[in-house]
């Protein structure tokens, strides 16, 4: 047993060695393909074929127990939270975590988070979907193999680098328009936000409108109509859930952004609309909070992991939603 | 009269005819004319792409001119802008990559092998691949918790470079897997029944004969996943990373940098100081072009091994 492990193993190391000492040994002794082919056979009962399945399974696993430990983590550090904190407190508008008498009220960081997706996606939706119905009815295949470049580059630049653009040129950008904008803000944060989910929202649309089939295209053609006319007649009721699905990721990926809005967003716990001011989403809370001292086992500690566990339930929630479109409205041709 | 009449008639309906080919060819006219508007407009929205595109790097090139060279490469930090430098976030990014670059290959890879090559169509592939299509849409921040929780507070690593990298495995576990999966099931079958067909087992078909085929896809979403792991900050800032570290890491149980995570605190800290935002946007240029350098290096590969069979 020990024998055959440890031959396997220097066929690991180099797998051509073996390979090349048994073909110069069935050279040797002549042996036809057909006992080659038994000799294999007979190695199929080699411990390495029945352990590998184990191992990778154990590999597939570690997937699984991500998700459980991320939910464990959450709900278990989340529930010493809540033993301290009532959920009527939790959910009230008064949010001071460092204060002496701490508060510990989430309704501003809820009302941040939805307040800069909503403007995200106010520059995200229709930009990508003009950007989609672009690619997918009207560019040529030269402009779309220059698009699809660039498009990919903007989905590629990491998100601390849209987070150092918006507060050092969309903001002083915005200040000429509007004077009375604060320096943090949550408009410039939401719409560079908005940038960075324009190539999400365009390439998942556009494949949904690939996906309809071209006789349906052909037939609207035939009947006499414009390109126009057979995209938003046509194509885009066809590829409808599609499109929803793309702007509900698009969403949930507004609301799990975190860099954009810790750097350009600021920390202010106010409760507020006015989107020219300072406000706080649930994810610049973890962040802040984190890379400040909040020392292990105290209640501002454990409210991370509340919020963290909102913020979780959230972005899944909207995942389910949209997987609940896409299966529901999907037409079968 | 009659027959005048009847002429009439014709004349009369040879004219209705007219007046509706007219307001036909006016109506057809009016269709083309929202057609071509809505061409331009639909263009101009990625005309609008493009200048964003071209404003950020002009941006945050000219302001990185006469901060980036060598002495910023090579220099140690320091809270003073003229003396500062990136080498220990270099370093630490270069061995957080080690770290992430195996586990997520082996792990990944295997979890690819397994859904694609030995699980059948069963529910525990149906379970992990739901779970692994969930986990790819959970914020990076959360990693962050689980990082600090798990890694940081249970197992005692701290802010380590082995924590910071473990979690970023496991934020980009669920791309390796799915490219590897694709490229896994792009392999022809024939080359699978040809090796059964010879005797050959199950691992060893997997080892000699899909896994080969496969590589070069396999890379291209490894390089991507690193590349998404490398300029990921917000787990990082979750492990509580502190802000000035001054010394270069030696081992991976040191505290570290990151060029993310310079970036984040310079620009933070741009209210003090504002060269800081040169230093920040230097810092970006160096991230930027290792991601376009590892992003050409993918293409360069899925376009060498584009084989049919």
């Amino acid at each position: 047993m020990r024998g055959q492990f440890s031959s396997s193993y220097v066929a690991f190391i180099n797998p051509r060695e073996k390979e090349y000492k048994e073909r110069s040994e069935m050279m040797e002794s002549k042996t036809t393909i057909r006992e080659q082919i038994r000799t294999n056979i007979g190695k199929r009962k080699n411990r390495t074929d029945q352990v590998m399945p184990k191992v990778f399974l154990m590999m597939a696993s570690i997937s699984v127990i991500t998700t459980l430990g991320i939910i464990s983590t959450l709900v278990f550090d989340a529930a010493k939270f809540f033993s301290e904190v009532s959920l009527v407190e939790f959910f009230s508008t008064e949010l001071a975590p460092l204060a002496k008498d701490p508060k510990f009220g989430i309704l501003p960081l809820i009302n941040g988070t939805i307040l800069s997706s909503l403007i995200a996606m106010m520059v995200a939706i229709p930009v990508g979907m003009a950007a989609a119905m672009y690619m997918s009815e009207f560019a040529t295949a030269k402009v779309r193999k220059i698009v699809k470049p660039i498009m990919e580059i903007l989905a590629g630049i990491p998100t601390i680098v849209y987070g150092f653009f918006a507060y050092s040129f969309v903001t002083p950008l915005l200040m000429k328009l509007i004077p009375t904008l604060e320096a943090k803000n949550v408009l410039s944060p939401g719409i560079v936000m908005g940038i960075m989910i324009i190539p999400m929202v365009a390439s998942l649309s556009e494949d949904a409108m690939s996906a309809v089939p071209n006789a349906l295209r052909e037939g609207a053609y035939g009947l006499g109509s414009t390109k126009f006319e057979v995209t938003t007649k046509v194509v885009v009721p066809s590829a409808i859930s599609g499109i929803m699905a793309s702007f509900v990721l698009g969403i949930s990926r507004a609301i799990g952004e975190t860099m954009i809005v810790a750097i350009a967003s600021g920390s202010s716990k106010n409760f507020t609309f006015d989107i020219t001011q300072s406000m706080q989403t649930m994810t610049g809370y973890i962040v802040e909070f984190t890379s400040g001292d909040a020392g292990s086992g105290t209640t501002g500690y454990y409210s991370l992991y509340a919020v963290g566990l909102l913020l979780f339930i959230f972005t899944f929630v909207m995942n389910l939603i949209a997987r609940a479109i896409s299966k529901k409205f999907r037409e079968e041709y | 009269m009659i027959l005048e009449q009847t002429l009439n008639k014709n004349e009369m309906k040879d004219l209705e005819r007219n007046s509706k080919v007219q307001i036909d060819k006016k109506r057809i006219e009016r269709r083309i004319l929202i057609n071509k508007i809505a061409k331009v407009i639909f263009s101009l929205s990625l005309v609008f792409a493009l200048i964003v595109l071209a404003i950020l790097l002009y941006r945050i090139g000219s302001q990185s001119i006469g901060w980036l060279n060598g002495g910023f490469l090579t220099r140690n930090l320091s809270i003073f802008p003229e003396k500062a430098g990136i080498k220990g976030a270099i370093i630490g990014s270069v061995m957080l990559m080690m770290i992430v670059i195996p586990v997520t290959l082996l792990v990944g890879v295997s979890t690819a092998i397994y859904l694609e090559e030995y699980a059948s169509k069963s529910k525990i592939q149906d379970f992990i691949r739901i779970n692994i299509s969930n986990l790819a849409s959970v914020p990076s921040v959360i990693f962050g918790l689980l990082g600090l929780a798990f890694f940081g507070r249970l197992l005692n690593l701290g802010s380590s470079i082995l924590a910071g990298g473990l979690t970023l495995s496991l934020l980009v576990l669920p791309i390796v897997v799915v490219s590897s999966q694709e490229a896994i099931k792009a392999v022809p079958n024939f080359l699978r029944e040809a090796s059964y067909g010879m005797g050959a087992s199950k691992w060893t078909t997997i080892r000699k004969v899909v896994l080969p085929v496969a590589i070069p896809g396999i890379l291209t979403g490894a390089i991507l996943s690193i590349s998404r792991a490398i300029g990921e900050t917000a787990p990082l800032v979750v492990l509580g990373i502190p802000a000035l570290i001054m010394k270069v890491p030696t081992s991976i149980m040191d505290d570290f940098t990151a060029l993310p995570i310079q970036i984040y605190y310079w620009t933070l800290d741009t209210v003090l100081t504002p060269e800081y935002a040169n230093l920040a946007a230097a810092t970006i240029i160096v991230l930027l072009v290792t991601l376009f350098l590892m992003n050409a290096i993918a293409i360069i590969i899925r376009n060498k091994s584009q084989k049919s069979y």
